[in-house]
């Protein structure tokens, strides 16, 4: 069951995909039109889904901890497909796989993640995996764009390009979310995209091979540049969509799969 | 926690004497083995060697076993629901919670529905208590209308209808001007006007920014938010000399301003609630939406620093800062989760901590908690003295239990310290001479019969 409180396309698409594959029924909520808008609160819709017995929830949700929150009312697998600015778990496993598939291993490469590290789950998640697998972790953006502490989840903060991508082995570009902007964060986007927008002339800082990366959706002329972001040798952005489909493939047959359910179907 | 409220205990005639206690006097800060006469609702006498050989026949006596007998605890930041939210609390729950807790007076804060810019408010407040017949209450009047931080509200009437203290609640008053005109306009009437310290454009986060919010994803509200604003009201309270109360400091830095400001001179005096000195931000764990409070919970640091100008002065008293929230506004992700933590029954066991880490002695820990905010709020309260009502708390200081968010008498549950191993419990609330609680295990004295 997909639960979606925020508008997604490619996540939720991967999830259905995934799980089509593997043969289950999904059925996508569809928040916009659904009880949420007559008021119905986040723990009543988790129990109402909970008693139609899916084998498991996917959710998205606009606020860090929403996840969480819906996991302590149900009895299913339920599947953080992002969280406010806090987590995006599948993410951050679909990048690891993509790197391991063009790098063999994550251990001892230097992945510099770049933009609004402050507003981005994604940024953290992967802080967390990549550093877990042995990779060393920079963060590159404006500070303020940049979480207070970071440094202590253990990477290294620049705040410029140059500095930031210098040797490095994968650039992880993120976008700008300005719909989780209270104010103005940066003076403007041709100002961002002059400072901290991947060009042609940035990526030369970073390895002659290194791979470019994007979570998705992309903003072209924004933090990313169309010149890089479609060169074939170096961006491996449509190889992290086809390892979504996988790692959340292996995410539901690992919580779900081949076990029969409290109604003896197989799930 | 197991015991008795009893509204219905009519008004003290005659004498009581409450021997075999040990006796915190806050005032005098000493602590020793003695009695306490009550005479209709007042101290008649009290010390050391008052009944040492027994209560003279014809009074009635109660045997105290050794427990510690105090003036009972002065509150003067209570947030309830009545009127407007009595879902969340009314003022009978309220003084119910106040009275298991040992709190003996509490002051009301405004930001009620609608909130206390009208006199007719305050004494709407003074009417329930009488009905209430539990703790002592009192009411702040409002500082601007509407809590809205732009027009001073009716300061002089508000006073005259009874209110103690102004404030705008937990609503800092951003505009300089504002505070300047209310700081001096105050003056008139000598009235003490209590702020809450944070810079309204910098407060927005949901939690204090840090290493948890960054891995939390939660939006942050730095700590330069408050000191900033203590900067700001110690200069407005320095030039024209009115009367500021700062409320719920919670930071490093605002105890270090305060008290190089008291070092000065400066008639400036603030509080902590219990909180910020017993928790920091780790208690928001895994978005417990309970510790989700304002100001927000702090790094250890600015935890210990609390507890230090607790110890040497700088903090003049303790507030519980109750404030119920029900299901409705707790159960939620954290960001929309309303803030606040409910703390009358809990105050006198989290305070009782200073005392057992060696932080204070019981007589400095009661100046905290009853003397000093009583004498601030100029309340016929907080102390042991011939005269005074008869406003006690009797109390085990080394009862060890646990919080059980489903065990407190509050309307609402929303417990900052739920879960929590702590030590003491009020054994008997005393107010005025009568005995508004008592717990279960002290209803054997025969003399309470």
């Amino acid at each position: 069951m997909n639960l979606f409180f925020e508008n997604s396309t490619r996540t939720r698409t991967s999830f259905e995909v995934a799980a089509k594959r593997l043969g289950a029924d999904v059925i996508n909520m569809d928040v916009a039109t659904s009880s949420v808008r007559k008021g119905e609160t986040l723990l009543d819709t988790a129990m109402t889904l909970n008693a139609m017995r899916p084998d498991a929830i996917v959710v998205r949700h606009h606020e860090s901890g929403a996840v969480n929150l819906l996991s302590q009312k149900v009895n299913c697998a339920v599947i953080n497909a992002g969280d406010g600015q806090h987590e995006h778990p599948t993410q951050a496993l679909l990048d690891a796989l993509t790197i391991r598939r063009r790098r063999g291993s994550l251990e001892g490469l230097l992945v510099a993640i770049c933009g609004d590290i402050m507003h981005s789950r994604v940024a953290r998640s992967n802080i967390h995996l990549l550093q877990i697998m042995g990779a060393r972790v920079r963060v590159v953006g404006p500070p303020t764009l940049m979480p207070t502490d970071v440094e202590k989840m253990g990477v290294e903060v620049h705040y410029n390009m140059k500095s930031g991508l210098k040797d490095v082995d994968i650039v992880m570009m993120l976008r700008l979310q300005t719909e989780r902007m209270q104010g103005s964060f940066v003076p403007s986007i041709s100002e961002y995209f002059h400072f901290f927008g991947l060009d042609r002339a940035k990526l030369q800082y970073a390895k002659p091979d290194a791979l470019i990366m994007h979570p998705g959706p992309m903003n072209r002329g924004v933090e990313i540049d169309s010149e890089v972001a479609d060169d074939l040798d170096r961006s491996v952005i449509h190889e992290q969509v086809e390892m979504g489909v996988t790692v959340r493939m292996a995410c539901l047959d690992a919580l779900i799969g081949g076990q029969r359910n409290q109604f003896g179907n197989l799930a | 926690m197991s015991g008795k409220i009893d509204k219905g205990a009519p008004p003290h005639a005659g004498s009581t004497a409450y021997i075999n206690a040990r006796i915190v006097d806050p005032t005098g800060n000493a602590e020793y083995l003695g009695a306490v006469l009550i005479s209709d609702g007042k101290i008649a006498d009290f010390g050391p060697n008052l009944f040492a050989s027994g209560a003279p026949y014809g009074i009635q006596s109660v045997d105290c076993r050794g427990y510690y007998l105090a003036p009972g605890l002065v509150d003067t930041r209570v947030h309830t629901g009545e009127p407007g939210e009595e879902h969340k609390e009314t003022l009978e729950s309220a003084g119910t919670a106040a009275a298991v807790g040992g709190i003996t007076s509490m002051v009301l804060l405004p930001d009620t529905e609608p909130p206390f810019d009208d006199a007719s408010l305050i004494e709407f407040v003074a009417r329930r208590a009488r009905q209430v017949k539990l703790a002592n209450m009192y009411a702040y009047g409002a500082l601007t209308v509407g809590l809205e931080g732009k027009e001073l509200a009716e300061i002089g009437l508000l006073a005259e209808a009874g209110a103690v203290a102004f404030t705008d609640a937990d609503h800092a008053v951003a505009n300089a001007q504002v505070m300047r005109r209310a700081l001096y306009y105050a003056k008139t009437f000598d009235a003490l006007i209590v702020h809450l310290p944070q810079e309204p454009a910098l407060s927005g986060g949901t939690m204090t920014s840090g290493a948890t919010a960054t891995r939390l994803g939660l939006s942050g509200c730095p700590p330069l938010a408050e000191v900033m604003m203590v900067e700001r009201d110690i200069r407005l309270a320095e030039m024209t000399g009115g009367r500021m109360h700062l409320t719920k400091i919670s930071t490093a830095e605002s105890v270090e301003v305060i008290a190089a400001a008291k070092a000065r001179g400066l008639r400036i005096t603030c509080d902590t609630a219990a909180p910020y000195f017993a928790l920091n931000d780790l208690a928001v764990g895994d978005y417990r939406t309970f510790g989700k409070l304002v100001p927000p919970l702090r790094a250890e640091k600015d935890r210990l620093a609390v507890v230090e100008g607790l110890k040497d002065g700088t903090i003049d008293a303790i507030v519980s800062d109750h404030r119920p929230q029900d299901q409705d506004s707790k159960r939620v992700p954290f960001a929309q989760a309303e803030p606040g933590g409910i703390g009358l029954e809990t105050l006198l066991p989290i305070s009782l901590e200073l005392v057992h880490g060696g932080h204070l002695t019981l007589p400095r820990l009661f100046q905290l908690l009853s003397s000093k905010p009583a004498s601030l709020f100029g309340l016929p309260a907080g102390r042991l003295a011939k005269g005074a009502p008869a406003d006690l708390v009797l109390f085990d200081a080394d009862y060890a239990w646990k919080i059980d968010r489903d065990d407190l008498w509050s309307k609402t549950k929303n417990s900052p310290f739920d879960e929590r191993p702590v030590q003491g419990r009020v054994l008997a609330t005393i107010v005025g001479g009568r005995t508004i609680y008592r717990d279960d295990s002290f209803t054997t004295a025969a003399a309470f019969a």
